[in-house]
């Protein structure tokens, strides 16, 4: 591959205690791709993941954005830089509408005296724009764009937390578990949609445990194990249970990793 | 890095990619339908609180006084009663508002009334121990309060100890150092009167006709509309929700939680500063002994007005209707004659149904 690596990371350690959950980990993430994290519970996906998305600071490490070394303090220093994560839990306040979660930290203001002064947020373009991403992402069967997000189904959440990722993500998104929690029917309009994303051209990053999902979107497959990374595989070469074994050590990669 | 090594299967078919999932194009394609028809009229009800989260003690309030009014006739239903009300609720009003903002975020603070008290006793001793001007003493009262709300704050936020616990060493603190500063000496009223008549402004009043609004009642009712306006129109106050609801996801979804709850508590304590102000005005002198249950009569007043004590839910209008509630169940029971025990006996009871109610009302989102 002549690209150049988006984001990448090199030597990624983090210790908790006397656990070690960052191993000296690498990763690469390529434009327009989808790359798939897999690993077993443990192995410490979530960790490096976390590290690129900002919710965790490595011990050691360098991270790398487009070149450009970067360290994030918070997920919002993370989110300035343009990289979006869906987290498992989905991060979105139950009471609060559609249009105020997908604004949550980046409202618009009024323009003018309204917004300057008195800080007036500017509801009708804030709807507008929910709308339009929302039926961009073929999610527009919410009936009001005002009903608290409690009120919807966990599909129908999903697609919310998805469809501000794409929103907002200019360089990366992050999907983490994102079929975990629903049925096959809203399961394969999530898979959609990840497609949907890449089709306009920004890369993705999906950790995942369903190894069908994973083999049928992702374009190479990153294998975690014992906190760093093992290989990285061509799904079209390999077997799942290929990628099972690899992923709890039942088999050795033949081959050296190509980063 | 596209090399085959050991290919032992061909990849995957076309999506769907599961054999299970081909039928998929065959399912139904209605999406949830919402019924919105068929419902009776308690279930309409039902779902209407749960939109208007102000709607029940707004209700309850207007019932009271219409109790009151049928049953004491003019005695209750003239403007110079209904106004004496208010000027009862208006410190309790205020200090409700600054408990208000702490509850959205799911916390609670015990030391809003010792906040109170202390700042009106720095605003009378810095006036009359060490003779600043009046309006420099205003300051000063106002700053100590945003300063112990700080402290709340630091410790909730930064420390991560439970806000129950901070404010209850807090509120002991407080009320101790206000003691001991103002060695239990109260400033007299007509000192005041005389030498500061700035730290009375809020017990100035305008007539119309039987009506008294005294300044402290104006406040009031500009500080919670200020309020509402900033928890439902501004993004720190989308942000307050949100913190309370869910500490975690708002962390995650770009808002610094940290920064929010150490300013929240700040502007809790300003608010409890000014509400010392309007004390003074209230009871005419400065006492460091008044003001004793503001603490338990602002929990009261938020609980009756339908707020979470879990954060996130709830309108700032519903705690001055809460207050209003009290207030004319106080008013009315003492008018009717009745032993005094009547009234915290009923208040008890409306604590507990106002919490069952909206229990009930949550059942929509189930």
């Amino acid at each position: 591959m002549a690209l150049e690596p988006i984001l990448t990371a090199r030597g990624l350690v983090k210790r908790y205690g006397r656990v070690t959950a960052l191993d000296h980990a690498d990763f690469d993430l390529y434009p327009g791709e989808i790359l798939a994290v897999i690993g077993d519970n443990g192995a410490g996906k979530s960790s490096m993941i976390k590290a690129i998305s900002g919710a965790i600071s490595p011990d050691e490490g360098e991270i790398r954005l487009e070149g450009k070394p970067i360290s994030f303090r918070s997920p919002i220093d993370a989110q300035k830089a343009g990289i979006e994560t869906v987290y498992q839990n989905l991060a979105l306040s139950p009471a609060l509408s559609i249009a105020d979660n997908m604004f949550l930290g980046r409202e618009i203001r009024k323009p003018g005296v309204m917004g300057s002064v008195f800080r007036k947020l500017d509801r009708g373009a804030m709807e507008k724009f929910a709308r339009d991403k929302l039926s961009e992402l073929g999610l527009m069967t919410i009936q009001n764009i005002n009903q608290a997000v409690e009120t919807l189904s966990g599909g129908q959440r999903q697609g919310v937390a998805v469809a501000r990722a794409a929103a907002f993500g200019s360089k990366v998104i992050i999907l983490d578990e994102p079929t975990a929690a629903l049925g096959v029917k809203e399961s394969r309009r999530v898979l959609e949609l990840i497609l949907d994303v890449r089709r306009r051209g920004i890369p993705i990053v999906l950790i995942s445990h369903n190894m069908p999902h994973v083999f049928e979107v992702a374009d190479r497959i990153h294998i975690h194990r014992l906190g760093r990374r093992l290989t990285v595989i061509n799904p079209k070469d390999y077997t799942m249970s290929d990628a099972v074994a690899f992923m709890t050590g039942a088999k050795v990669p033949t081959e050296a990793i190509a980063a | 890095m596209s090399e085959t090594t050991t290919a032992t299967q061909p990849a995957q078919g076309s999506q769907p990619s599961q054999e299970f999932e081909k039928v998929l194009s065959g399912s139904a394609t209605q999406v949830a339908s919402f019924d919105t028809n068929d419902k009776t009229a308690v279930q309409k009800f039902q779902h209407f609180l749960h939109g208007n989260p102000s709607a029940v003690p707004l209700i309850v309030l207007v019932l009271s006084v219409a109790v009151f009014g049928i049953v004491l006739g003019g005695k209750f239903f003239s403007a110079f009663t209904l106004t004496l009300i208010l000027q009862q609720v208006a410190i309790v009003g205020i200090v409700g508002a600054a408990q208000t903002l702490v509850i959205l975020t799911a916390g609670i603070d015990l030391s809003v009334g010792a906040i109170m008290v202390l700042s009106s006793v720095v605003m009378g001793q810095f006036t009359f121990r060490y003779g600043l001007p009046p309006s420099v003493a205003v300051l000063c009262g106002l700053a100590c309060g945003a300063l112990c709300g700080y402290i709340n704050g630091l410790l909730v936020a930064r420390m991560k100890l439970p806000p129950f616990i901070v404010t209850l060493g807090m509120w002991q603190i407080i009320l101790a150092s206000n003691f001991l500063y103002s060695a239990n000496e109260t400033i007299r009223s007509q000192d005041l009167a005389a030498q500061a008549p700035l730290l009375q402004f809020f017990g100035n009043n305008i007539r119309l006709g039987g009506a008294v609004f005294t300044y402290g009642v104006i406040a009031m009712v500009l500080l919670v509309a200020l309020l509402w306006y900033v928890l439902n129109q501004t993004a720190w106050g989308r942000h307050v929700y949100a913190v309370g609801d869910d500490p975690d996801a708002a962390e995650l979804a770009g808002v610094n939680v940290k920064r929010m709850l150490v300013s929240v508590y700040t502007l809790s304590g300003l608010i409890c500063a000014l509400a010392g102000w309007a004390l003074i005005g209230r009871i005419g002198s400065v006492s460091p002994t008044a003001g004793q249950f503001a603490n338990i009569e602002s929990i009261t007043a938020v609980v009756i007005g339908g707020l979470s004590l879990f954060g996130g839910r709830g309108s700032i209008l519903g705690m001055i209707f809460g207050a209003l509630i009290v207030g004319v169940f106080s008013l009315g029971l003492r008018l009717i004659g009745t032993d005094p025990q009547w009234t915290y006996l009923l208040i008890g009871v409306l604590i507990i149904s106002a919490v069952a109610i909206d229990q009930w009302i949550r059942k929509v989102a189930g």
